[in-house]
Order: structure tokens, then sequence, then C-alpha cells
């Protein structure tokens, strides 16, 4: 029973540590699907988090915040789109530059709006945050462990942007494979000169691309500040965009692998916090450190083929010109 | 034509890095109005807290000589036209070497034996610590962009649980290791030059910057005067003529790589045995990164590094006194502009080289 | 029916105008000029060859009617009215279909996916691949163009990829398909079957340009023919009026053959001696089939061959860039090949390689002529008397090279890209021959190189010569190769397919070889069922 509890409340606890990886990582998905490797999910979800909260703090509204949080990682992905796609500079530069810039600014911005030493005031009134939604009869069902805990603590009490998160996956597994849209930018990922031959735009399809990362980090960024927590707190992010990107690669580039690798992502991390100083039979007390670094060397393990092999959109990361 | 535009080499080595500085430093200042602050005395405050004191110039250089070491590190991996996001990491076990030996020898052996062996542990470490990415890149291609961030977050966990589990201070509530006996603490500069008669305000620069200079001159020797420079340099730029000359390009990758990590591993010396005298949470504190910006700035060429890493280190200082005078600026609007110089000088130094090849053209033309 | 698959006016309406006409087409890349004033006319319901060398501008001019390149000056017609192209979108919608030589797939993605990429007709696929799926299932039958439509492209052997380029082309509605060096990657059985192909869109009343370099498909499929030499139109003809000798002749031309002065040769010991080599490239496709020859000390053997026939991956077998399958390389008593000596080595067993593509593998671009002058010897001692480089030394050297082979301006300091193409070269083959080898191996000694560059190093070479060295030159240029060489090997598809002494040699022998259309005795050339199917119906 109590370790049943448990197991409820960790498995709870990783869907909503995977909510923000999730949103990241399928936002990685549709840009590398377009070959620009983006490493500045960091930087848009961390600035999106500061303008959420920023914009719920002076509103009121949590719904502002979101709009707010898109805008600006929008914002950050069209001037990312500009350098790598218009000027051809180089993406991981680029992306580096972002998410540096941003981890200044925002605190920065902060300091000047709020006072309050580089975060945003706390977002605690009614309509600052989205909050739990709980479904119907969940506190009754709760009661019951086995399937009711399992109602009231799974598949209820969680915020609305934790429910479009989950709706996201099979819509862009549908977006990316049943769609024109999705065939394009598979094969701009692939092959740019055989979308140009095609009489299709390289710009264009990428440009689209990147602007849907933005969309999407924006709503995790928004997330982080107006969801999961309240309020900005500088580099809040710590490192999310990052192990989204590993879940990404993790996950193949596909859209329900890249699901599996953010749940096994964030499962470890749950169960970090869970199993800090907690003595295991036969294996004694696990550094919290080493399941944290579970996810980095696990990608890393499988970058270099020792577990299965992932093989990025052939042409991830070169510039596109029509002269080569 | 897509392919970059030639410009003169003055033009390419000093104007067009100063244009992409403008431009960030611009764009820095548009911020600090938006902020509310006026640009000019907010410059003003940076110039005079970096450059104004002996002890702003201390602290200035200070910063520059961990810039140095970790723009050096990328820099030279760039040279083998690889990218090294992994100096942050490389830098934080490597500066984990040079800390163990001054912990371990810092009370029973002379400074002049620690020293050395602490430099040396500092940068096997490092090095060691940028092996794997770079075998990985060498022999399975792996992209070393990806596998060095994953790098850093490794780093940084297998240090916490180290100073957190291994090296904390018996009975310490924070993660910090024990201090360092005297004879493994880099004299500092201001106790330098008394000892030759002059005084100098006391600031944490050491002896770590001389070394770092030393560091930068050893690069520069080793790149452009070198056979080995030579292969590295070759495989940088091509690596299909590397394999007609008889270069083996991965040897030059896993090689470069090492260099690059022992680089980025100096950066302990001037932190830990120069300045803190103990082994703390993330002691490198972002120079890894800034070390991209500097390298990108100073066209990975060892002067350039060095004027860069100065300017870093006065934007570091200076921002720490702005910080302190202007109430609505705080030490993150250093990042910014970090940022933005990584943005102008790196991603957007197209913008700029066409115009200005059109320029050069046109008056070549007359 | 989609809109994109309605057919433009029936080109068999009115015979007398052309399906694609071209007027006056000129265009320049910087000082080359590539196209100049080219006219040409495609006859509806005809299969039109264009022939010429490599860099004779076919392409060029093939890429302006497909939307790549836009001409400086001119008019493109089709079906006699007036067009714009200046994408690959608007030939497209003109009617014109392109097969490039490499071939434009996506990878990964299904024959259907791949056809319908920017055809998909909706914002949904299921309907437009369906769609597709029936109308590609009726092209097939037509035209005898089977693919399995939901194989992977890269799973494919590279007739089905190329197939599926025709196809991509005929579902985009193309009338006028382009088709630019289609055999270069096929094996014979693949080119008969495109052949057959080919022909049954002409009968359909498609009109077919091919772009070759090859004579033997002109003659085998053709209906007229185009020469083009530098960048003009030298000859249009019915093929069935032609011979392949007057072609050969009329694309190589007479009047730039140069003439180099040599004495006789006189062959000494033998210096390499190549066994049995078998080369594959890095998909495992054998480029070089059991090659035999030796190189003797005072005389030039001359590779000859159509690009692409394994010239290449021999070069580069026998420098060390690339490792053999099979084989043995001799020099001076070492197996190259057993011993695995890498490049270095190889020099240092004076084996010295002037390297066919100069600026992918023979310079580094942004390094100075200096820089450049050691590439290879870099880690000689003459240059590295200590633990570092003697830049006094590495810019002496330079400029006793640049002052021997007259390397224009005498500048070490320069950047290696501000040179010219020629005198590029020469500093390259200074670097290599300074050093005194036994052997040179020299890839296009004259690629981009200017007239008065070539005379230059022509003399080079037959001084080398007569100095004792033996040389093996591969030249795509069959001037050079009749000018320079005392003996000259033939390749063809990875084989030696003959071997003849100077003196017995002509140009129609070798070309004819070269294109695999003579046999000499016992020797069966690959490409005789090519011919036989061809017969009959012309």
């Amino acid at each position: 029973m109590e370790t049943y509890t448990l197991i409820v409340l960790t498995l709870a606890a990783t869907i909503r540590v995977a909510t923000p990886l999730l949103l990241a990582a399928i936002a990685g998905m549709f840009s590398e699907r377009s070959g620009v490797v983006d490493l500045g999910l960091e930087g848009k979800m961390l600035g999106a988090a500061f303008a959420a909260a920023a914009g719920s703090a002076a509103t009121g509204s949590a719904w502002v915040g979101l709009g707010s949080g898109i805008a600006t990682a929008v914002l950050l992905a069209l001037l990312f789109a500009y350098a790598t796609v218009t000027q051809r500079g180089n993406q991981v530069v680029a992306a580096m530059a972002i998410n540096i810039m941003v981890a200044g600014l925002g605190p920065t911005l902060a300091l000047a709006w709020f006072n309050l030493g580089g975060q945003t005031p706390q977002l605690d009134g009614p309509g600052q945050r989205f909050t739990s939604l709980v479904w119907p009869w969940a506190n009754t069902a709760a009661e019951y462990p086995l399937p009711g805990l399992l109602y009231a603590q799974l598949l209820s009490g969680h915020n609305l942007i934790v429910y479009v998160t989950v709706a996201l996956v099979p819509l862009s597994a549908w977006v990316l494979f049943r769609t024109r849209f999705g065939l394009r930018l598979r094969a701009v990922g692939e092959s740019p000169q055989a979308v140009d031959t095609a009489g299709i735009s390289v710009t264009g399809l990428r440009y689209q691309a990147i602007l849907i990362s933005g969309v999407l980090c924006g709503v995790a960024g928004t997330y982080l500040s107006t969801a999961a927590s309240a309020g900005f707190t500088r580099d809040m992010t710590a490192g999310k965009g990052y192990l989204a990107l590993a879940a990404l690669i993790f996950g193949k580039w596909k859209p329900y692998p890249t699901l599996f690798a953010c749940l096994l992502f964030a499962f470890t991390d749950a169960l970090a916090s869970r199993l800090q100083g907690v003595s295991l039979p036969l294996v004694g007390v696990i550094p919290v450190q080493a399941i944290l670094a579970l996810p980095y060397v696990l990608t890393v393990l499988l970058l270099a083929g020792f577990v299965g092999k992932a093989t990025a959109p052939a042409a991830i990361g070169l510039p596109y010109s029509k002269e080569k | 034509m897509s392919a970059p535009q030639k410009l003169p080499r003055w033009a390419e080595l000093g104007l067009l890095p100063l244009i992409n500085l403008a431009a960030a430093l611009l764009l820095s200042g548009l911020v600090v109005k938006i902020l509310g602050e006026s640009p000019w005395a907010a410059f003003k405050l940076l110039a005079s807290g970096a450059f104004g004191t002996q002890e702003g110039i201390g602290y200035t250089l200070y910063y520059a000589t961990n810039f140095i070491f970790t723009g050096l590190g990328v820099a030279v991996a760039y040279h083998a036209g690889l990218f090294n996001i992994g100096c942050e990491g490389q830098a934080y076990i490597g500066g984990l070497g040079s800390g163990l030996i001054a912990l371990w020898l810092g009370d029973r052996a002379p400074f002049f034996v620690v020293l050395p062996i602490a430099i040396v542990a500092g940068a096997a470490f490092g090095a060691a610590w940028a092996l794997i990415p770079a075998w990985l890149q060498a022999r399975r291609g792996s992209h070393i962009v990806i596998t060095t961030i994953m790098f850093n977050f490794i780093a940084a966990s297998l240090m916490t649980y180290l100073l957190v589990n291994v090296l904390i201070k018996p009975g310490q509530q924070s993660p910090e290791s024990r201090e360092f006996g005297p004879q493994a603490m880099l004299p500092a500069a201001h106790e330098l030059f008394a000892k030759i008669g002059i005084t100098f305000s006391p600031s944490p620069l050491n002896l770590a910057f001389a070394i770092a200079l030393l560091a930068s001159a050893l690069v520069w020797v080793l790149v452009w005067r070198t056979r080995w420079g030579y292969a590295l340099r070759v495989v940088g730029q091509n690596p299909s003529a590397a394999v007609y000359a008889g270069i083996s390009p991965s040897r030059i990758i896993i090689q470069a790589m090492l260099l690059s990590g022992a680089l980025a591993g100096g950066l302990g010396l001037n932190e830990l045995l120069g300045s803190q005298h103990r082994i703390l949470i993330d002691f490198p504190g972002g120079a890894g990164f800034v070390g991209i910006a500097v390298a990108l700035m100073g066209r990975n060429h060892p002067i350039g590094i060095l004027v860069s890493a100065v300017l870093f280190g006065a934007l570091a200082q200076g921002g720490a006194q702005l910080a302190f005078d202007m109430p609505k600026i705080n030490r993150d609007m250093v990042v910014v502009i970090q940022g933005l110089v990584i943005l102008f000088c790196g991603a957007l130094e197209n913008v700029f080289r066409a115009p200005l090849a059109l320029l050069f053209r046109a008056k070549g033309e007359k | 029916m989609d809109k994109h698959l309605s057919t433009p006016t029936p080109s068999s309406a009115s015979p007398s105008v052309p399906a694609l006409e071209l007027r006056a087409i000129d265009k320049r890349f910087g000082s080359v000029h590539a196209n100049r004033t080219v006219s040409f006319a495609v006859a509806p319901g005809s299969i039109h060859g264009l022939i010429g060398e490599n860099g004779a501008g076919k392409s060029t001019l093939m890429n302006i009617v497909y939307g790549f390149h836009r001409a400086d000056s001119g008019e493109i017609r089709v079906n006699g009215r007036s067009v714009e192209i200046t994408s690959p979108q608007e030939a497209i919608a003109a009617g014109i279909g392109m097969v490039h030589q490499h071939f434009m797939l996506v990878e990964n993605f299904t024959v259907l996916e791949n056809v319908v990429l920017g055809v998909e007709g909706g914002a949904l696929l299921a309907g437009g691949l369906a769609r597709a799926r029936t109308e590609l299932e009726r092209l097939a039958r037509d035209y005898a163009l089977d693919v399995p439509l939901d194989a992977v492209v890269s799973e494919l052997p590279v007739g089905l990829q190329q197939r599926v380029e025709i196809l991509k082309a005929l579902y985009r509605g193309a009338q006028i398909l382009i088709l630019d060096e289609p055999t270069a990657v096929l094996t014979p059985q693949e080119a008969d079957a495109l052949f057959r192909m080919l022909r049954r869109l002409r009968d359909e009343g498609k009109s077919v340009v091919l772009v070759t370099h090859k004579l033997r498909e002109i003659m085998a499929i053709t209906d007229r023919v185009t020469v083009m030499r530098q960048g003009a139109i030298v000859a249009e003809v019915a093929t069935a009026t032609t011979s392949p000798r007057e072609l050969a002749e009329k694309m190589v031309g007479r009047a730039v053959l140069l003439r180099v002065d040599k004495s006789l040769a006189q062959p000494g010991a033998t210096l390499l001696a190549v066994r049995d080599l078998d080369v594959r490239d890095r998909l495992g496709v054998a480029r070089v089939k059991g090659v035999s020859f030796d190189l003797r000390a005072g005389e030039i053997v001359g590779l000859a061959g159509v690009s692409g026939n394994g010239q290449s991956e021999l070069l580069e077998a026998l420098a060390g860039i690339r490792f053999p399958t099979r084989g043995s390389i001799t020099l001076q008593n070492h197996d190259l090949i057993r011993e695995r000596l890498d490049p270095r080595q190889r020099r240092a067993l004076g084996l010295a390689h002037v390297p066919e593509d100069r600026l992918r593998m023979g310079v580094v671009a942004n390094f100075s002529a200096e820089d450049n002058a050691i590439l290879g010897y870099h880690d000689r001692a003459t240059y590295n008397p200590g633990a570092l480089l003697d830049r006094a030394a590495i810019r002496a050297a330079c400029e006793g090279k640049m002052a021997a082979h007259d390397v224009r301006p005498p500048m070490p300091s320069l950047r290696i890209s501000a040179f010219s193409g020629g005198n590029q070269q020469k500093l390259v083959l200074a670097r290599e021959i300074d050093v005194d080898p036994r052997v040179l191996l020299i890839g296009q000694p004259t690629r981009g190189v200017d007239i008065g560059a070539i005379e230059f190093i022509h003399k080079k070479l037959v001084a080398l010569r007569d100095a004792g060295k033996a040389l093996l030159i591969v030249s795509v240029e069959l001037d050079e190769i009749l000018g320079l060489a005392d003996r000259i090997l033939v390749m063809n598809a990875g084989e030696i397919v003959g071997e003849l002494l100077r003196a017995d040699a002509t140009e129609e022998k070798i070309g004819l070889m070269m294109a695999g259309i003579d046999s000499r005795a016992g020797f069966s050339p690959p490409t005789e069922s090519g011919l036989k199917s061809a017969l009959p119906q012309t």
C-alpha cells in the first residue's frame, strides 16, 4: 500500500517534470527535422519563462502570460532563423548567443521592472497561474487505492498545459507523417536539393519549422514560470533545453520515442529526489548525481552507437545554398 | 557568390571584429536605455570600474585569466575544425585535478614542487575530460558539439557528487573542500609586486595570469611555428588535403581536443590555487562559455584572444561596479553583452562582411 | 485529374515547331564563358543528343533550361511560345523535367513520397498519395517503368532510383525530359533498360534531351545530335548521317591540339609495378578491377578514359589516399599495400603526386603560397631544423620554386587562392618535383590552366621524363595524352581495356576504346548488348 502510493506519486511527478521537456523536445523535432540544429531550446524557453511570468504579474492573467511567453520565444526564433537561414550563420554559435543573451536579459529586465533582485513577483493572485484541473470525483476516487489513486493522481490533477502537451504527441506525429507540410519538412532536413528542385522554398520551410519551435518553446517556458512554479527565477530552465535535445536524440527525432525518452528522463529526475539518501537493498545508497547524469550518459552512448543508433536528419547543421 | 567574401587581412582581423563589437555594444546601450539608465553614463562607470583603479585593473585581469585559458581551449579545437562547447566541463574537471594536488601536497611539499605538478594534473584532467568526446568524434563520428554539452552536465553531476560526498570539509554545510595548504597558493600580484618594491592594491590577480600569458605564447608557437600546428591547420581548413599530405585527421582531432581540454584545465590554477584556495561548486562560473565569445572575437589568434579576454574581464569587473552604482542594473547585464558579442561576432558576422567586401571591391576597381 | 498533370499543347500538332528551342543563350561565370550564343532546337517526339567533352558547357545549358541558372541573354521557347524560366518551378510548369546526374531524391523516403514531393495535391497526404499511386501505376504500365512504389529509395539499386527521377518528371506532366549523363552510374544492362524506356517515351510523343559525352550512346539511341565545344555549338546533324569518328573529331576539335616537342622515349628499369589492383568506393562498389601495369624510368604513361571509369580511384590508390582491397603496388622493393604505407611514407620512397582536383586536395585555399608549397613535406628536416618550423627556409624554398617555375606573382606570402589556376598548378607541380621523386603521378596536369601555363607544364613534364623519372598522367583531355604520353593505357569501367604505344595510337583508336566501341582481339566490349538492342529499331 505504502509502496503503491509512492509509485503513483512518483509517476505523477514524472508527468509534471516531463511536460516542459516534451514541449521543448517536440519544438526541437520540428526545427531539427528541417535541418537546423536547435541548441537554442534552452534560451527560447528561458526567455518565455520570464516573459510569461512578467506578463502574468503585470496583468494578473496567466493567459496574457502565455501570450507574451509565446511572443517572446517566437521573436527569439525569428532572430535565430534570420542568422542561420537568411545569413547562413553557424547554427551552433547563433543558438549559444541567444542562450547566453537570454540568460542575462531575463534577470536584467526583471530587476529593472520589478526591483526584486532579478526575479519576478510571486504569482499568487487568482488566475495568474495555470493551476491543476481536478477531474470530477477525483477527491472521492483517491480514497480507493488501485484505480482511484491512479485516476486522482495520474489522470486528474494536472494543469491545462500538461493535457495540451499530451495531445501534442499524436498531433505532431500526424503533422509530420500525414500532411503535406510534414512531408516537405522531413524532406528538407534530408535533402534540401531535392526540395529545391521540386520547386519548394527551402528558406520558407525552415522559417516555418523554426517558428513552430518558437511557439512550443514559448508554451514550455510559460509552463515553467506560471504552472510548475509561481514566477521567474534566474536560470530557471537549468539545462532543461539541453536535456530536451538529448531526449530528442534519444527518441531518434520521432514523436513517440521522444515521448518515451522524455518520460524516462523525467522519471530519473523524479526518482532521484525520492531516492535521496534512501538505502536500497543490494545496491545501498545510489548517489543522486549518478541518477541525474544518467540521461546525458545514455545520450552519449547512443550517439556513439553503443546503444542502438541515432541517425540525425542528413542535412542537419548545414546552411543551404543553391550554388553548391 | 555564396562563398564568404574575402577582405583584406587587416579588415578581416581588425576592422570587422571592431564593427561587430560596436554593433553588440550599441544594442547593449539600447538595452541600458530601455532599463531607464543612460548608456553613456553606464559605459563610463563600466570603464572606470574596470580600469579606473589598481584594484579594478587587478580584478579585470584576474577575470581575463580565466577567459584566456578557455578562449585558447576553444581556439585550438577550432583550428582543427571542431567546435568545443565543453570547455566549461573540461575546466571544471581540470580544476579538480589541480585542486586534488593542492589538497594533497599543499602542506607537505615546497611550492616549486607543487606548482608544476598542479599544472600538469590540471592539464591532464582537462584533457582526459575532452578525450572521450574527441575519440567519439574521430572514430565513431558522434557530433562533438552534442557530446561536449552532455559532458558538461556529466562533469557538473560528478563534481557535485565529489564535493558533497567526498571532498567536503567535515563538519561543514556548504559543499567545499578544506582550504589548500600554503604551498599550494599562487602568490597574488600585489605580493609579487611588493617584493620588487612596487605597491599595488590587493586584488585576486595572481601568478596564474603570467601562466596564461605563457600558455598564449606557447599556443601561438605551437599552432603557427611547428609542423604539428601546420598539420592541425590543414585538417581544420581542408581535411581532404590533409589526407593527401599524409596527415591523419582523426589523430589530429584527438590531439587537438586533448590540448583544448588541457588549456581549459588551466582555469583551476587561477580560480582555485590563485584565488579561492579550495575546491568549490561551479567554480568555472560560465567561463567556458565566455571562452567561445573570446575565441570568436579574437579570431582564434592568441593575441586577439588576449585582447578580447581583457575586454570580457573588464565587462565582468566593470559590470560589478555598474551593478553597484546603478540600482536598475545588475551583473546579469554583462551576460547580455556577452551574448550579443557572440551573436554579432559569430552568427551574424556575414551581415557586415558582405557590405564591407562590396565597399573594398568598389574601392579596388577605382 | 490534378491540374498539375494537365498536358501542355500536344506537341505532335505541328511538327515544324520545336518542342524546345533555345535562341542565342549566352552565359558567363566570372571569366569563364560557359555558353556562347547557343541556339538549339529539339523536335517533338525525338531523342536529341547533346554531346561534348567535360567543360564544354552542356550542363550549364541544361541548367539554364531547368531554371537553376539564369542566362545572361537569350530566349527559351517551348512549343513555339517564349517562356521565362527563373526557377525549377517554372520549368516544371512549362512541361520540362530533368534527371540530374546526382539524383535529387530524399534517400529515406519511399518512391511514392519522392514522386509526390512538391505536388502533393492537398494539405493532407492520404488523398494525394492514393491518387499518385493510381497515376503512377498507369505510367508504369504505359512506359514500362516498374518501380516498387513503397520501397525506400536508398534501398533501391541505382538504375531504379533513376527510374524514380523519370517518374517524378512524368508525374509532373513533363513533355520534355532532359537527362544529364544518365548512364554515368549505370551498368550496361541498366543502361539498356533506360534506352528502351526512352524510346518508349519518344514513341509516345515526348521529347528527350540526352546529355552525354559517350559516343556509343549517341549512336545507339538518338535521332539527332548536337556537338558542343568550349561553350559553343560546333555541329548539329542527324545521327544516321554521322559516324562516331566524325563526332569524336568534332568534340575534340583539331584547333586545340597542342604539339609537344620531344624525342623518342628511352624507357629504363621498372620503377613502379602494379598488379591485380582492386579498389572499392565507400559504398563497396568496385571502381578499379584487376589493374596491372608497370611504370618505367624515362617514360610517360598516359591513362586515358572517360571520367568516372576508375582513373581517379586508381590514382588515389597509388598515392595512398585510398586503400585497395586486393593487389600490390611495388616501389623500391616495398609493397605499398602490404606495408600499408600512407602518402607521407610513399613520398619518402620517392612517389610524388599532383592530385586531379587541385582545390579540393592539392592546396589549402586559405593558406599562403609558401605554406602550400610545403604541404606533404612540412615535416621534412629542411623546414624543421629543430622543434620549430624554419619560416625563413620555407620562404626561401618557395621563392626558389616560384623563380624556377615562373610562378606569378612571385609573392610567397600571398594567399594561394589569389593566384590564377595556372600559377597554382605550377606551384603544386614545383612542390612535387623539387623533391626529386622517382615516380610522379599527375592527375589532370592542366585542368583550369591557361594556355601559356599549359605549354610550360608540358615542357616540364617532358624534361622530367628525360631526366629518368617515371610519370603517370591521368587526363580527360585526349590531346594532352596524345601530346605527352609515350605509352597509353585506356580505362573503361574500372579495367584497363587497351594499351598502345604512342606511335600506334590515333585519336580515333583511343576515342573508340574509351567509349567501349572498339575491340581488340580477344577483348569483348562490355557494351555490345547496348548496340545490338539499338540496331533493329533505328
